[in-house]
């Protein structure tokens, strides 16, 4: 369904998101300013927290990985027409698939074998888990959301299932894999500006950044730049224009949740290989939900996402922040930050779209431009 | 036919009365100045082609179009019809072509919905039977009342929105081309309680285009064109023919570029026994034959809704028939292995679909995407798996001069595009993989009429090019001014074949119009 | 013994099946009208959060109870401004709605009761207590009658009865009443609702306005009868649990009812079996019982293939024509 009112292409594509962005903040500001905190303060502390030094910038960097692979996750899979919600599962499964690589061989083989192995793992365990709910749509009609939201709870229960059960360290109380061998860690960016004489602070910021960037790119020039994304896109905009042009839907399903999944994976690469160098419950904290509000955001653009994973990561990290100076203030604020974004970009984005357009077309001048 | 006598009857009291109506959709003249008065107790038809405005003007009566002027009157009482629910009230009531019933609920509960006389159902229906019983037993329009809707055949269903409209006090009854889902049996059957209503006391207004019924059932028919009323005479004073005159009216063979005759070719498309079932069990084709020959132009006339469009898509391999075998560039085709999208390009088989937005371009791509849907696996789209985005924007800006696109701006998203812009691009794509057959729905639906001139133009072109090209239109005109060969679809089957030449508007508008004749099978389940 | 362990499972399972029960229930009724409800999960959560919150502060039960209905009833206009009256994606509305639910509850948390997001425990004479206390002695001359009888169905607060009373009405109040008649038309046909003059918008409204009431008592009985705090996240899924019982009950009461008891069940034995050797079997990995209900559900998904059970408009936003 297409919007229900003409905005010219620049508000739609800038100015209804940075409004709906704008909403979503000023009701979080509202609810810090209802808790007694001043909403200003926090946001300087918020701002000072993400971007005021080497090292937080480096933790808004580490948040920014993550969200980035979730949000181009949700993002590939929207432009085939699904909305993924297991993201947070697929997740799961790829540091399951890269931890399980780290120690079945690391102790082995060398750091330049084990981690693309790692990195492959991590991507195919995300994208089986899932084709599964993809081919249950595709060829059966099962809702994809309540799939995906069955699988990650499959997901969770599974992980606990292997670390009680199978891959707990002998002797160990927690609940969590033995440490893998050193061939396993993907050098952190402090480690790897260490090795050329570069000091950096310590951070949990690691390559897996470059390799969110380079998914970045290769996420666009798949959709934009390839005839597989060409024909994705017919299919997520119309099955039927798609069937017309001789495209089959369903395959096409089971391509963008291959991706999707696989992209969601390579967050094990960040949260397992990077920073918790051993296989652990609940390293994805809910990354694949915050990966919904950024794609939402960035309106399932790469660009937009980047940008928009780069907030996330900001109020991840500088909420943190503010938890430590104002004790009662919560860094789920973030997360409720999170819930109105999706809330105004995504269920009420044409809530304000007809105001929007009244505006700009009662501004003589503009509006004219770009709607033939 | 025309011949039974006029009722005799003394003036009976005018039920509807509707002065000078109009109504518009955008720039679109549905209604304009309509004036209509329908006599109390009797059937009176409204009868035009498709797009006269007859169901946009039943639709006012119904409460759900609210007319920009005119006055409505039931019963000699102005009415404002703000909603369904006024004129339910007035006591109006409609049977849409589409059936308001909710599957999975009881005949029962259909009937009662919304007007549920007892807050607690057991009771309600307690109420309610006796005197749908009686209803039932008065009109003879029985059905099961406990059986769930989903199980019921289509002739029940029907039978049970009257029912249902009736319940709720209805004496002015609308029915909207009742007969189109119904076999001949469900038809003499529907025809009988509508006498039998008739007889006593109910109008029935009739919207349909078949003239066979008009001429059964009708006491008076009012004809309309182009939204406006052309013609309203008692049954007694007409004849099908005249009505069918009526109906479409006009010239013959306006705008026909006389002498280039072209010598059709060798038969390239042969298609035999085409037999399609939907899925609510109508048979919607009835084992159509159909060739098309290089250099000739094959009209499909007919009343939308009479098979043309699943004819379209069973030969462009979007739908597979129940039945039928296809011959296609030397190649065979059954249902166990129709021809598919892909397939057919590859054979050189061009489609121009007749729903643009449902199928033919997507609405937010830029044209330069639009441009080359269908074809992007062609090495000149695409090499190495990715798109060849210069050739597809330099090829779509070619199209775009060629056909003459405004704007012509390849970057602009294909749904900003007017109409016939966007058909226009549509054109230019399926015609420039030069096609060996073309199957074209509805060229010119919704496109201005300089681009109406441009686009007969083009298709002439392809046929001087020794292109076989079947034109299915609902615009009669369009088919008498492009096809060589005319065929006649009706109720999914085709009723009539001629060669231009020996086209008339009466005799096409009687094979468009004629009731199908009740036939031993294929009657639907 | 046998008889001891049997009455306790059967009490666990009512025990743990309540809030599943209420929440289905809630979904039923939104998604009969034809509004896809995600935020089951949401709502419970702040319903759980206000109702500690307000029994903590007032130290009254019954203005718990209205709090967690208040504030799940709001959240679920929220939604039908969002999506019916402004046609937005119901299913994100719903993930919207948990996300708001499971960050704010915790900020306020926060905010309020400096506990780490958790609150107090509410005291003895908010919580519910059971309504027969001495059910479970009361047939010392028969161990299995009081076993089973009074310790397994018996030994519950007013809750759990309420739970199983609503589904009796739920299904009573769609299949028996007019309303229902016409809830049930609204999510199959709403055209045809409104044809026959019945608001569209008003029906969807009053299923979600009860969709609420039911998903504040399920939050209320979280921390009422079952934690006495709130603690982040503490509904862990349930919502959704609710949500696929609510789907194999063929979105019908009570199917919907026999799916929530198994889930408890399953839920109730899964806590049982921690650790426990069973002969022939070894021992019984806890994980598989607890992803059950979940494989359960997909599983029964997958096998919908061609037999459409779910409401025909759920999910289709109701656009009249002009």
């Amino acid at each position: 369904m297409s919007a229900p009112v003409a905005l010219p292409r620049w508000a739609d594509v800038v100015v209804l998101p940075l409004v709906n962005l704008a909403m979503a903040l000023l009701v979080a500001g509202a609810v810090v300013a209802m808790i007694g905190q001043d909403p200003g303060q926090v946001l300087s502390l918020m701002i000072r927290g993400a971007f005021g030094s080497a090292r937080g910038f480096s933790y808004t960097l580490y948040y920014t990985t993550t969200f980035i692979f979730t949000g181009l996750a949700v993002a590939v899979a929207a432009h085939g027409g699904l909305f993924n919600i297991g993201a947070e599962g697929q997740a799961t499964l790829g540091g399951l698939g890269a931890g399980l690589v780290a120690l079945w061989l690391a102790e082995t083989l060398p750091a330049a074998v084990v981690l693309p192995l790692m990195l492959v793992a991590s991507a195919a365990f995300g994208a089986a888990w899932a084709l599964v709910p993809a081919y249950l749509q595709a060829y059966r009609g099962s809702h994809i959301v309540i799939t995906t939201i069955m699988f990650n709870f499959i997901a969770y229960t599974l992980l606990v299932y292997l670390l009680v059960n199978v891959l707990k360290a002998p002797g160990s109380m927690s609940v969590e894999s033995a440490p893998f061998a050193e061939a396993a860690f993907l050098p952190t960016l402090h480690e790897a500006l260490a090795r050329i004489g570069i000091e950096w602070p310590s951070s949990p910021l690691n390559l897996s950044f470059i390799l969110a960037l380079i998914a970045t790119a290769a996420v666009y020039l798949y959709l934009w730049r390839t005839r597989a994304g060409y024909r994705l896109r017919t299919v997520g905009s119309s099955a039927g224009v798609a069937e017309y042009a001789g495209i089959r839907p369903a395959h096409q399903m089971m391509i963008a949740m291959a991706i999707s999944g696989a992209l969601a994976g390579m967050v094990g690469m960040n949260e397992i290989a990077g920073v918790n160098r051993r296989l652990l419950l609940d390293f994805v904290a809910g990354a694949g939900f915050t990966g919904i509000a950024v794609a939402m955001m960035g309106r399932n653009h790469p660009a937009g996402i980047l940008v928009a994973s780069l907030l996330f990561g900001a109020l991840f990290q500088g909420g943190a922040e503010v938890g430590f100076e104002m004790p009662s203030f919560s860094r789920d604020m973030v997360v409720t930050l999170q819930g109105f974004v999706i809330l105004f970009s995504g269920a009420m984005a044409y809530v304000l779209a007809p105001a929007l357009s009244r505006l700009i077309h009662g501004i003589p001048g503009i509006g004219k431009r770009g709607t033939a | 036919m025309n011949e039974h006598p006029a009722p005799v009857r003394a003036a009976p009291p005018i039920a509807v009365r509707m002065d000078g109506i109009h109504k518009r959709f955008g720039a679109v003249r549905a209604n304009d100045d309509v004036t209509l008065a329908i006599a109390s107790g009797t059937v009176h038809a409204l009868v035009g082609e498709n797009g006269a405005g007859k169901s946009t003007l039943m639709s006012v009566l119904y409460g759900m179009y609210a007319p920009n002027a005119g006055s409505i009157e039931v019963f000699g009482k102005p009415v404002q019809l703000r909603s369904t629910h006024d004129a339910i009230a007035a006591g109006i009531g409609m049977v849409h072509q589409h059936f308001m019933l909710v599957d999975t609920l009881t005949a029962l509960e259909n009937i009662m919905l919304g007007a549920e006389p007892h807050a607690l159902l057991r009771r309600a229906e307690r109420m309610v039977r006796p005197r749908l019983t009686e209803l039932m037993e008065s009109t003879g329009l029985r059905v099961a009342l406990d059986a769930r809707v989903g199980d019921l055949p289509v002739g029940d269903r029907q039978r049970l929105e009257i029912l249902k409209v009736l319940f709720r006090g209805a004496k002015v009854l609308i029915l909207d081309e009742p007969t189109a889902v119904l076999t001949p049996q469900e038809t003499a059957h529907l025809f009988t309680v509508l006498s039998r209503l008739r007889d006593q006391g109910t109008t029935v207004i009739l919207i349909t285009h078949k003239l066979d019924e008009v001429m059964r059932l009708a006491d008076r028919v009012t004809v309309m064109r182009g939204g406006r009323v052309v013609d309203e005479r008692a049954v007694a004073d007409t004849s099908a023919a005249l009505l069918a005159e009526a109906m479409v009216g006009r010239k013959v063979n306006i705008g026909r570029p006389s002498g280039v005759e072209v010598a059709p070719g060798e038969v390239v498309l042969d298609a035999r026994g085409l037999k399609v079932i939907d899925a609510l069990g109508v048979t919607r084709l009835h084992g159509v034959d159909l060739a098309l020959r290089a250099r000739q132009i094959v009209g499909v006339a007919g009343v939308s809704g009479n098979g043309q469009s699943e004819l379209l898509e069973v030969l462009s391999g979007l739908l597979v028939p129940q039945a039928g075998t296809l011959l296609l560039a030397g190649e065979t085709f059954a249902p166990t292995r129709w021809l598919t999208p892909r397939t057919a390009r590859r054979l050189r088989l061009a489609h121009v679909p007749e729903d643009r937005h449902a199928r033919a371009m997507v609405l937010d791509f830029a044209a330069w995407e639009s441009g080359v849907l269908g074809y992007e696996g062609l090495p000149v789209y695409s090499g190495g798996g990715f798109l060849r985005r210069r050739r597809m924007r330099g090829d779509t800006d070619a199209m775009m001069e060629r056909f003459d696109v405004r704007p012509r701006a390849p970057e602009l998203a294909s749904g900003n595009f007017s109409g016939g812009n966007q058909q226009k691009l549509v054109l230019a794509r399926e015609l420039g993989q030069a096609p060996r057959v073309l199957i074209v729905g509805q060229p010119t639906r919704g496109v201005d009429i300089g681009a109406i001139e441009f686009i007969h133009g083009q298709l002439r072109v392809m046929r001087e090019a020794g292109c076989a090209i079947l034109l299915v239109s609902s615009e009669l005109d369009e088919i008498l001014t492009l096809a060589d060969r005319v065929l006649v679809m009706n109720a999914g089957r085709i009723t009539g074949e001629r060669a231009i030449e020996a086209c008339t508007e009466a005799e096409l508008g009687m094979l468009m119009a004629a009731t199908a004749h009740a036939e031993p099978a294929g009657a639907a389940a | 013994m046998d008889e001891i362990l049997a009455g306790t499972l059967i009490a666990s399972t009512l025990r743990l099946a309540t809030p599943l029960i209420l929440c289905a229930l809630a979904g039923v009724l939104a998604e009969r009208s034809g509004v896809i409800d995600l935020g089951l999960e949401g709502k419970m959560l702040f319903a759980a959060f206000a109702a500690a919150a307000v029994g903590v502060t007032t130290g009254s039960t019954l203005l718990a109870m209205l709090a967690a209905c208040g504030i799940a009833v709001l959240l679920s206009w929220l939604h039908g401004f969002a999506t019916v009256s402004h046609r937005g994606d119901q299913v994100v509305s719903g993930m919207a709605i948990n996300i708001i639910a499971s960050g704010l509850t915790v900020v306020l948390g926060v905010a309020w009761f400096a506990q780490g997001g958790q609150t107090p425990a509410v005291g003895g004479d908010v919580r519910l207590t059971p309504l027969w206390p001495g059910a479970a002695a009361a047939f010392p001359g028969a161990p299995w009658f009081g076993a089973i009888v009074g310790e397994g169905l018996l030994a519950h607060n007013a809750m759990v009865y309420v739970a199983l009373a609503l589904v009796g009405v739920v299904w009573f109040l769609l299949y028996r009443t007019r309303l229902g008649l016409r809830l049930r038309a609204v999510g199959e046909n709403p055209q045809m609702v409104d044809a026959a003059g019945v608001s569209v918008l008003g029906l969807r409204y009053l299923a979600l306005t009860m969709n609420g009431v039911l998903c504040g008592l399920a939050g209320a009985y979280l921390v009422l009868a079952q934690s006495a705090a709130f603690g982040p996240n503490m509904t862990a899924g349930r919502g959704y649990m609710a949500l696929a019982a609510m789907i194999f009950g063929h979105w019908r009461p009570v199917p919907a009812l026999w799916a929530c008891l198994l889930f408890g069940f399953l839920d109730t034995v899964a806590v049982r079996l921690q650790g426990v050797r069973l002969p022939h079997v070894g021992e019984v990995p806890v994980q598989a019982i607890q992803a059950l209900p979940y494989l359960l559900t997909v599983v029964l998904l997958a096998a919908f293939i061609g037999r459409n059970v779910s409401p025909q408009a759920l999910g289709r936003p109701y656009v009249k024509e002009r």
